[in-house]
């Protein structure tokens, strides 16, 4: 049932040392700076329960916000499209293209594009989509998938970047980092001049204005929204904010998550075409709201709060396992945390189980989240629908050999005479694995996967409770 | 020193099966502060693997039991962070829809603590007139830190430990990689966190690595001793027993 490789690609990323060094890093800087700059928030850090509050507020009235948004949009002299699900909004973004007569388009970093396959979509129709954020645009290059969410290309070293360019490029090999943006700059220029068509994400959207706001720190992205003369926006639909009021706190949180800074490099706040008059900006400006499974997941007060998530990438900068596996291991748009529980919701519970299960559930990636989500209680259901099947979400069990082995350690611990006979039989069976200075070495059946690299501590002679009765309960009598 | 105190020993099960001597050093600390201790001899286990693991109907089973047998409790301590965690936080999620055992879950789960915050907050005891010679470094295990907000009681409480020098490792709260199912299902994940945090105990200097969690020690020791390190995994109720 799984498509995934989570176990293979794991591997994989732990073996590679350069990658290992670049999670390392990324963790160690912003994982570490995100904690200090919540710390330092004029509010305190108890502004993320209140951009809680706030997100799920927008949540449950994402009807009305939505209205509003487009109402605001088409005011603007902007146009607004809803989208079903993924295929649906690559419709509409290829009739925007051909009525414009687009061949090429550039684009800024939207992870909610690669949901959707939207530059495989425009290849195919004869479209040249450029990525023209500096990472995306390596791993465009590298054909590779992006390894995070901010930092698409920490799997790649500054030499294979330097070998990729003067094969993609044809400049002479440098693996000199200012030389290699100044390349990726001339070369991109170029296409931002001659396209056609600029693409973007949206990292927050606003009812009360009806504006959008993209976020970068490169400036690609606001020279990809206003040198073309058509802007195509793709929204997640849970993206949307109420007023300016709660649209400012949860930008600010927005780049502390991200980057732990108090502010992007560059921030736009797009409401639709250029205004005439305006020297800057696209003759049309085109909004697609993309619902692709959300709603299934509004629908669900379980995992509703995953709905709260502005993608700012901050779970994955302090999670262990995260920073072990790299991005690739999560087999689709999302990675880490956050991408262990809205992968699953969107793609299927069966099919990216070992996302679910695949955590040591430690919730380091809750107090990094700038908007608070308990990803651990939700990896929690979603396991429960794993081990005992669903209906809503269409979940087959997952292991009925588990699901036995539960059933009996539920007997099991239900008696203690029981259990009591049980310890004592491993107690003897035990004695006929190998031991490593006095600790066991090697486990059969499930344990295997524990002695794989460690040793195990046997089970005791006689249990606490045993001891407790028979040396200390007569004593406290006496 | 005596007091009118009584505890009720919760033992995890691995405490229980697998390391006796945690359970015993926990009785020799309350036998030296004067506290009165009684522990039920037909408790098993608060079923939090099986939560943890998503067998929800079977946790459930063994959460009833559990509070059965500790509600009537005056205090239940317990050395072991997660199972703590699993009776204050979890319990609630597994009856929200069952008005009734909620407020019983409820009710055992506000006289549930974890071994050094009975120690530290409860009896307001931050030396308990140990020895130890050596230098120690501390494990933060997740659920007790996170989900407990427990990290300054035992570090207290082994800086006055008479001999013992506390030193800090680098990321002491960090995943040591254990995650119950998860260090088998995932064993090669799970060998790499908890190399990281091996690394970092090793690299501190410290003789003796301790935490408030056996589950997370007894993942660390086993790859120490599967290294062939000479640090030594002790769990804090050793360390303060002495
Ligand atoms: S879950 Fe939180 S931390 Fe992770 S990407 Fe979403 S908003 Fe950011």
């Amino acid at each position: 049932m799984n498509i995934l490789n989570y176990k293979s690609e794991a591997e994989c990323a732990i073996n590679n040392p350069v990658l290992q060094k670049a999670l390392a890093n990324l963790q160690e800087r912003i994982g570490k700076g995100t904690a200090q700059g919540y710390r330092e928030l004029p509010e305190g850090p108890e502004l993320r329960l209140k951009a809680h509050a706030i997100r799920m507020r927008s949540i449950e009235n994402l009807d009305i916000l939505l209205i509003a948004l487009a109402d605001g949009i088409r005011k603007n002299g902007g146009h607004i499209h809803f989208a079903y699900d993924g295929k649906t909004a690559l419709k509409h973004c290829l009739e925007i293209a051909r009525k414009h007569n687009v061949k090429l388009a550039v684009k800024g970093k939207s992870m909610l594009t690669e949901e959707i396959g939207l530059n495989h979509a425009l290849n195919d129709a004869g479209i040249e989509t450029v990525e023209t954020d500096l990472g995306e645009y390596i791993i465009q290059l590298a054909g590779e998938k992006p390894s995070h969410i901010i930092a698409p290309a920490i799997h790649k070293t500054k030499e294979q970047i330097g070998r990729l360019f003067q094969d993609k490029l044809g400049i002479a090999y440098t693996d000199d980092p200012p030389a290699l943006t100044r390349a990726a700059r001339k070369a991109l220029r170029e296409k931002f001049l001659q396209a056609d068509m600029g693409i973007s994400g949206c990292n927050l959207a606003c009812a009360e204005t009806g504006h959008i706001t993209t976020v970068s720190n490169e400036g690609n992205i606001r020279m990809a929204t206003t040198l073309p003369k058509v802007h195509v926006a793709f929204m997640g639909m849970e993206r949307v904010t109420a007023d300016l009021k709660d649209h400012e706190i949860l930008f600010r949180l927005l780049a502390m998550g991200a980057a732990a800074q108090k502010m992007a490099g560059y921030v736009s706040y797009i409401g639709g075409p250029a205004r005439s008059g305006q020297t800057d900006g696209p003759e049309a400006f085109h909004l697609i709201v993309i619902d692709n499974g959300r709603s299934r997941i509004l629908a669900d007060t379980d995992f509703r709060e995953m709905l709260c998530c502005i993608r700012c990438g901050g779970c994955l900068n302090v999670c262990p396992v995260y920073g072990k596996i790299g991005g690739h291991s999560y087999g689709y748009a999302y990675s880490g945390p956050v991408g262990a529980v809205v992968n699953p919701l969107l793609m299927g519970i069966n099919r990216a189980s070992d996302l679910c299960l695949g955590e040591s559930l430690c919730g380091a990636c809750m107090e990094a989240c700038p908007v608070n989500i308990d990803i651990p209680r939700m990896l929690l259901l979603l396991r429960a629908k794993l081990a005992q099947g669903d209906k809503t979400w269409d979940v087959k069990v997952k292991s009925r050999v588990e699901q036995v082995s539960f059933a009996a350690w539920s007997c099991l611990i239900q008696s203690r005479p029981l259990y009591d006979l049980f310890l004592k039989t491993a107690y003897h069976g035990q004695k006929l694995l190998p031991r490593n200075n006095k600790m066991i070495s090697r486990l059969p059946f499930a344990g295997k996967g524990w002695t794989q690299s460690r040793d195990l501590q046997p089970l005791a002679e006689q249990s606490f409770i045993s001891r407790f009765k028979d040396n200390f309960a007569e004593k406290q009598n006496d | 020193m005596t007091s009118t105190k009584t505890v009720t020993l919760f033992v995890q099960c691995l405490v229980d099966s697998l390391y006796p001597q945690v359970g015993e050093a926990m009785v020799a600390i309350f036998n030296k502060l004067g506290i009165s201790m009684n522990c039920p001899s037909d408790q098993t286990c608060c079923g939090q693997p099986a939560f943890n693991a998503g067998y929800r109907k079977a946790a459930r089973a063994a959460a009833k039991r559990f509070i059965k047998i500790f509600e009537n409790s005056e205090s239940i301590v317990c050395p072991s962070g997660s199972c703590v965690n699993m009776v204050k936080n979890h319990y609630q999620e597994l009856f929200e829809d069952d008005v009734k055992w909620l407020e019983r879950a409820v009710q055992t789960g506000q006289r549930t603590y974890e071994l050094s915050q009975y120690i530290t907050d409860i009896l307001k005891i931050e030396d308990v007139g140990a020895c130890c010679n050596g230098k120690i470094t501390y494990h933060d295990s997740c659920h007790l830190l996170r989900g407990l907000g427990i990290s300054e009681q035992p570090r207290r409480l082994i800086r006055n430990i008479k001999g013992a020098e506390l030193i800090e490792m680098l990321e002491s709260d960090r995943c040591c990689g254990f995650g119950g199912t998860f260090s088998v299902k995932y064993p090669v994940i799970s060998t790499a966190m908890v190399d990281d945090k091996v690394h970092n105990i090793i690299a501190s200097g410290a003789d003796i690595v301790t935490g408030c969690d056996i589950s997370c020690l007894m993942n660390i020791q086993g790859r120490l001793n599967r290294i062939g390190s000479s640090v030594k995994t002790l769990h804090i109720a050793q360390l303060l027993a002495d």
